[in-house]
């Protein structure tokens, strides 16, 4: 018979590190139904009939927040055994707040209280037994980190889930509260079991309107109880919901104060020390600047661009593909096998696979950002900044990863607890060049501008900008207004990263990246391959020799859909089909173009093809088509871990219906304002593109529509 | 009414209420801001917003805007 315990905790309470000491590789990540919010679930080591489920970290149970609200539901609704509740041991006073509530649910639960090596070690002492008897719970003194007595934690809380009872919270509030309560609990409540009376008693007082609808309770009730509240707070001069948060926090005092000997008060800790310095007024920015640096010159343009080349130069190009081709010619296989095997699926695979060691170089320095707690300085730092077109503080660091490699960047968003923010995150992070964008970005400055560096710059410029105006457009539509969750952001402990949480949680991602990729990978390298290697010749239908491309599908393909892109200035198939060949994977861009143009393969920046290139473009067109290129549909690694961070087709195909109408609208602007600016004639479609600017700059400083959000607040004001 | 944002850094003050409504009210309250407690301002960021400050034992930041809603003496 198998037990659910539910795991809860403070954010940056160390739940992470307990998480995965509980349930070793036994873990699933996923997703909450239809939010973007990671669900993890595992099996208790030692314990195969204990299913863990993680909560989001949390401060409280009041619904702010997606994640609170997932939470609240979550134990309201699921009904766990049991909840191991963790809390900071270095941190009592805040994290006793969520246990108060948790408490108040009647689920039997354990407290496991971390970092007790840290606790230790500044000489504060907490007495386990004791903080134990005032909540009426079993205390586990732990350190998630060194993993000493988790062996402990296991085995009591499995108790406790399977003794199944219910249990009943032993905290108290002042004289005038407590009266109030009894009274509400007496004349609505005595129906309800008896292990919910008190949870229903707190929400009642602080007026929550979700459990008034819940219990339907009668007017003539809900009157009575309301003279209650209201003696109560003049009593206390204070709100309802006021004085329960302070009555709560008091209680934590008094219990503190009995079974904690702390350290003095104002002192300054070795964290505070190093923000003297990291978060100072003059030094913050400079310093900031050197760090990010530091991560994007080691993660893309050192260890990342050195593997990514080796990886596709020597391991693919010089051993792996041989072999293989040397094998197969051996064996005498078929040629179409061959040209499937090789051309097709190794080439496609390939060219995403080498990008998987800068993927994981991204996903370290991520984790070390995250598990060190410099992360928050980034947020807090960058708030101002941010904030003004729609985006986090937060955003920053996807941003920043993103000009390495778009996949690690969207699982970077969820650190970002506004739901709102994530998506917009999300959706905009592809604009910033990534790695793969580099070559296409050499390959036309090198053809049509000498191959100076601010057509790189531009490019950066450009994704930049493009982030920045689709936060303020996007922040103004009605799909991403709501309330704003407001900026009351702790700022953690710095603590020394992990090594193996960073280990673990970079194995996560990127295997998992891995499992869910590649089998649209594989998949569309193998149509990209069949649709280039296969066409009509002399009208019958076969595998076409080299050279033959033009008789292929894809050509057919692209002749067809040539004339979406005329106004963009290249309507011909093989740009066409050159953009579309980015969707496997940016650089396949370049790589198509040299196919097309006769070259089985071409450098890196595709110096062979300049001449042809020239002669098929102008520098206009070709930089519409590099507009179109970086600004339009990602890559389908990137798309699929979108599709994962939304947790919805809708909202993936709104992103990616979002960035391709950006980048087609975009290019569609330069290419015809800049025909007609060059002396051309003033056609429908220069009138059509002023239209489009115009339609731009309208939704960009337009006011945003506040009315509705001032009403939602006021709504939002009487709820819990 | 002093509020938060009114007081220096280095300072500290006690609170005497908590105004606002809605998200910003409860999430200030949920993180220790409630009648009675000392807060002590310990700086500002370096692009002028937000605020950091020390109460109960930890660090918490927030906007000078939202800081207005918490009355202080």
């Amino acid at each position: 018979m198998s037990i659910t315990i539910a795991v809860a905790g403070n954010p940056n309470s160390g739940k992470t590190t307990l998480f995965n000491a509980l349930t070793g590789s036994n873990q699933y990540v996923g997703n909450w139904p239809g939010v973007t919010v990671e669900k993890k679930e595992g099996i208790l080591i030692g314990h195969p009939e204990v299913v863990l489920v993680d909560l989001p970290g949390i401060y409280s149970l009041s619904t702010n927040s997606l994640e609170e609200e997932l939470a609240r539901d979550y134990l309201l609704e699921s009904n766990p055994d049991a909840i191991i509740n963790i809390v900071d041991g270095t941190n009592l006073e805040r994290n006793l707040y969520l246990t108060t509530q948790l408490a108040e649910l009647g689920i039997p639960m354990v407290l496991a209280v971390n970092m007790m090596d840290e606790v230790e070690k500044s000489g504060a002492k907490i007495d386990g037994a004791a903080l134990g008897n005032a909540f009426g719970v079993q205390v586990v003194e732990i350190s998630a980190l060194r993993e000493t007595q988790i062996d402990e934690l296991a085995r009591i809380a499995t108790q406790a889930a399977q003794k199944k009872g219910h249990f009943l919270p032993l905290h108290r509030f002042s004289g005038g509260v407590e009266h109030a309560l009894g009274h509400i609990e007496e004349v609505a409540l005595h129906q309800q079991p008896e292990h919910k009376q008190r949870w229903y008693a707190v929400k009642l007082f602080e007026r929550n309107e979700l459990v008034e609808a819940e219990l339907s309770l009668s007017a003539e009730l809900k009157a009575h109880i309301e003279q209650d509240i209201r003696q109560c707070e003049l009593e206390y001069d204070d709100d309802s919901d006021s004085i329960i948060a302070a009555e709560r926090y008091n209680f934590i005092e008094e219990v503190l104060e009995k079974v904690t000997v702390r350290k003095k008060a104002g002192e300054m800790s070795p964290s505070d020390r190093i923000d003297r310095i990291v978060t100072n007024r003059w030094l913050a920015l400079p310093i900031f600047a050197a760090m990010m640096f530091l991560v994007y010159y080691i993660s893309v343009n050192t260890v990342g661009a050195t593997m990514t080349e080796w990886t596709n130069d020597r391991l693919f190009g010089q051993i792996i593909l041989p072999t293989i081709s040397g094998a197969l010619a051996d064996w005498g296989v078929a040629g179409w096998l061959q040209g499937l095997l090789v051309d097709g699926i190794m080439a496609g695979v390939g060219s995403v696979l080498s990008f998987l060691p800068q993927m994981v170089v991204l996903f370290l320095f991520l984790g070390l950002l995250e598990f060190s707690g410099y992360m928050a300085r980034v947020a807090f730092i960058m708030d101002r900044m941010f904030r003004k077109f729609g985006l986090s503080g937060k955003s920053f660091i996807p941003m920043l990863i993103g000009s390495g490699c778009s996949v690690p960047a969207i699982m970077a968003a969820r650190t970002i607890e506004n739901e709102h923010d994530r998506r917009m995150t999300v959706i905009t992070t592809s604009f910033i060049p990534c790695g793969a964008k580099l070559p296409v970005i050499a390959m036309i400055a090198g053809a049509f501008f000498g191959g100076k560096g601010w057509v790189a710059f531009g490019a950066y410029f450009l994704g930049i900008a493009a982030v920045v105006i689709s936060g303020i457009i996007l922040k103004k539509t009605p799909l991403f207004q709501g309330e704003a969750a407001p900026f009351v952001m702790e700022l953690p402990a710095y603590r020394w990263p992990s090594l193996k949480n960073i280990f673990v949680t970079t194995w996560d991602r990127v295997s998992s990246f891995v499992k869910k990729a590649s089998t649209i990978i594989l998949l569309a390298a193998i149509v990209i391959w069949f649709v280039t290697y296969f066409g009509w010749v002399d009208g019958q239908f076969r595998m076409l020799q080299s050279g033959q491309i033009d008789q292929s599908i894809v050509a057919a393909i692209g002749n067809a859909i040539a004339w979406i892109f005329k106004p963009l200035g290249w309507g011909e198939w093989r740009p066409v089909v050159a953009a579309l060949s980015g969707l496997v994977a940016k650089e396949t861009v370049v790589s198509s173009f040299g196919i097309f143009y006769g070259f089985g393969e071409v450098a890196e920046g595709g110096q062979e093809i300049w001449s042809s290139l020239r002669a098929a473009f102008s520098p206009l067109s070709a930089t519409s088509f590099l507009i179109f290129v970086l600004l339009s549909a990602p890559c389908i690694a990137t798309i699929s871990s979108i599709r994962r961070e939304m947790n919805s087709a809708a909202w993936t195909s709104f992103a990616i219906g979002y960035m391709t109408s950006i980048g087609y609208s975009v290019a569609l602007m330069v290419y015809q304002l800049g025909t007609w600016l060059q002396g051309g004639a003033f056609s429908a479609w220069t009138g059509i593109a002023l239209a489009l600017l115009g339609l731009m700059l309208w939704l960009l400083f337009r006011p945003s529509p506040k009315a509705g959000s001032a009403l939602k607040r006021a709504k939002a004001g009487a709820r819990g | 009414m002093k509020t938060l944002r009114d007081v220096r850094i280095g300072e500290s003050a006690r609170v005497v209420k908590v105004h606002g409504q809605g998200n910003i009210r409860r999430r200030v309250m949920d993180m220790g801001i409630t009648k009675n407690v000392e807060i002590f301002v310990r700086k500002v960021a370096p692009l002028g917003d937000p605020i950091e400050v020390n109460l109960r034992g930890y660090e918490l930041s927030l906007r000078k805007d939202d800081a207005e809603i918490i009355e202080v003496n």
